[in-house]
């Protein structure tokens, strides 16, 4: 009976968190880009975020970086640093704003935004080459991006 | 080819993953005869842009770079030959084929290096396809092609090798500059929702790769290119439009004010490396 209710009140406390994710133009950067807040408020899936990071569709991470522990997707980029020890040296709060919009911690990086839907030139509809929609989503969901982090957190050497 | 070089860079690059991957220093030479500047010092206005100017030629693997070296066994060449019969075959009102005017195709070596290029007459700048047409439609009373159609990829292929070799020496200057800044102005704007400039690519990471893709400094003198990915010859303004669709951008179009400006920056930033076309690319 109480693991019934537990359950329960899980799956309430998970369908909230993801009705409600902060949305992109709401993201609180600190001064130095980092993002201390959880997005959804649901843990992380470090397996999913390896995913992610993989999946060409999604965030393609290794298009530019190299990570010795995806090295089962072929072709790692050599534009970006390796990811390699990332989790050790850089805080959850930094990955998150870093994965979320690179460019409030480092000016100018090449680094795509992951988690932004306003400001850009000419967006565009996916990869149609036609104009985004009025609700453009950003690249990646909240979740997704709490899922990037959390696979980024366990990269510690 | 360096065979074994190539194995040892593959080798370094398992181990090290960061191993920066340069152009290569293989020699294009083409039919084992004419010698391409395929790499060259850069034009004085890209100071603090680019040293080097590099073909993209040296950037693809060897396979595809051989394809290059031989015109029997580049792919680009049959549209040529095509281009040639087009050449001398009359059309429009006028009955007047490009021959009437211009006797054989090789009276025009050296006009595929100077375009795109300011038309006083007309007071706008004209890409080689803008200034055929012209001849096209004024002087033959034929149809205007549209931009990157096949009919007018397989000639300004035929333009390029009757000027293959001669260094690109498009003017920037004058009544050009108005256009070439602003070709250079959308050459640096961080466009989509990836916020990509073509500088973000092909100027601070060329030699490096995303993903599978060798990234070439985009240098257009080779083209018209046959890219094997569309197992056709491909335009220069089409292949911006792929570039700026792959930033998730809504694109501009081949034909479009921003294309013809762009195709003048990004032509002129190749000046003083060989006329190449028809090249062979992935």
């Amino acid at each position: 009976m109480r693991l019934t209710a537990l359950a329960a009140a899980a799956i309430l406390v998970a369908g909230v968190a993801n009705a409600n994710p902060v949305a992109p133009t709401d993201v609180a950067y600190d001064d130095s880009g980092a993002v201390a807040e959880s997005l959804t408020g649901v843990a992380g899936d470090a397996a999913n975020g390896a995913k992610v990071m993989t999946d060409r569709g999604k965030g393609n991470c290794v298009a530019c970086h190299a990570v010795t522990a995806l090295s089962d997707a072929p072709f790692h980029g050599t534009v970006a640093p390796t990811l390699d020890g990332v989790g050790g040296v850089r805080s959850e709060a930094e990955l998150r704003g870093i994965v979320a919009n690179a460019k409030m911690t480092f000016e100018g990086s090449v680094m795509p935004p992951f988690y932004k839907t306003t400001g850009f030139t000419r967006p565009g509809d996916g990869y149609t080459g036609k104009a985004a929609p009025a609700d453009l989503a950003p690249i990646l969901t909240a979740q997704e991006i709490e899922d990037v982090v959390a696979f980024l957190a366990t990269l510690k050497d | 080819m360096k065979i074994k070089a190539l194995t040892a860079v593959a080798a370094l690059m398992l181990s090290a993953p960061m191993a920066f991957a340069e152009a290569d220093e293989d020699q294009l030479i083409i039919n084992g005869d004419v010698a391409m500047i395929s790499k060259t010092a850069a034009a004085p206005h890209l100071e603090g842009a680019l040293s080097e100017v590099i073909s993209g030629w040296h950037f693809r693997d060897n396979e595809t770079q051989a394809m290059q070296l031989d015109d029997f066994d580049n792919p680009g060449m049959v549209f040529v030959d095509l281009a040639r019969d087009a050449w001398a075959t009359a059309e429009g009102t006028e009955g007047k084929s490009c021959a009437s005017c211009h006797g054989e195709p090789e009276a025009m070596a050296g006009v595929k290096a100077v375009y795109p290029k300011w038309n006083e007459t007309a007071g706008e700048v004209r890409t080689l396809q803008m200034q055929m047409n012209d001849c096209r439609t004024t002087r033959m009373g034929a149809e205007a092609w549209k931009t990157d159609a096949k009919e007018a990829l397989n000639m300004e292929a035929l333009m390029a090798v009757v000027s293959r070799g001669m260094p690109m020496n498009v003017a920037i200057d004058g009544p050009a500059a108005e256009t070439w800044a602003k070709g250079k102005e959308i050459y640096y704007t961080r466009y989509g929702q990836l916020e990509l400039s073509c500088a973000n690519c092909h100027e601070q990471n060329y030699g490096n790769y995303i993903r599978s893709d060798h990234l070439s400094q985009g240098q257009i003198e080779a083209f018209p290119a046959y890219r094997l990915k569309d197992a056709a010859l491909v335009g220069v303004q089409s292949r911006f439009k792929g570039c700026v669709r792959d930033t998730r951008a809504e694109t501009f179009s081949p034909g479009s004010p921003e294309f013809i400006a762009l195709e003048l920056y990004v032509a002129s930033r190749g000046n003083g490396l060989s006329v190449e076309g028809p090249s062979v690319r992935n």
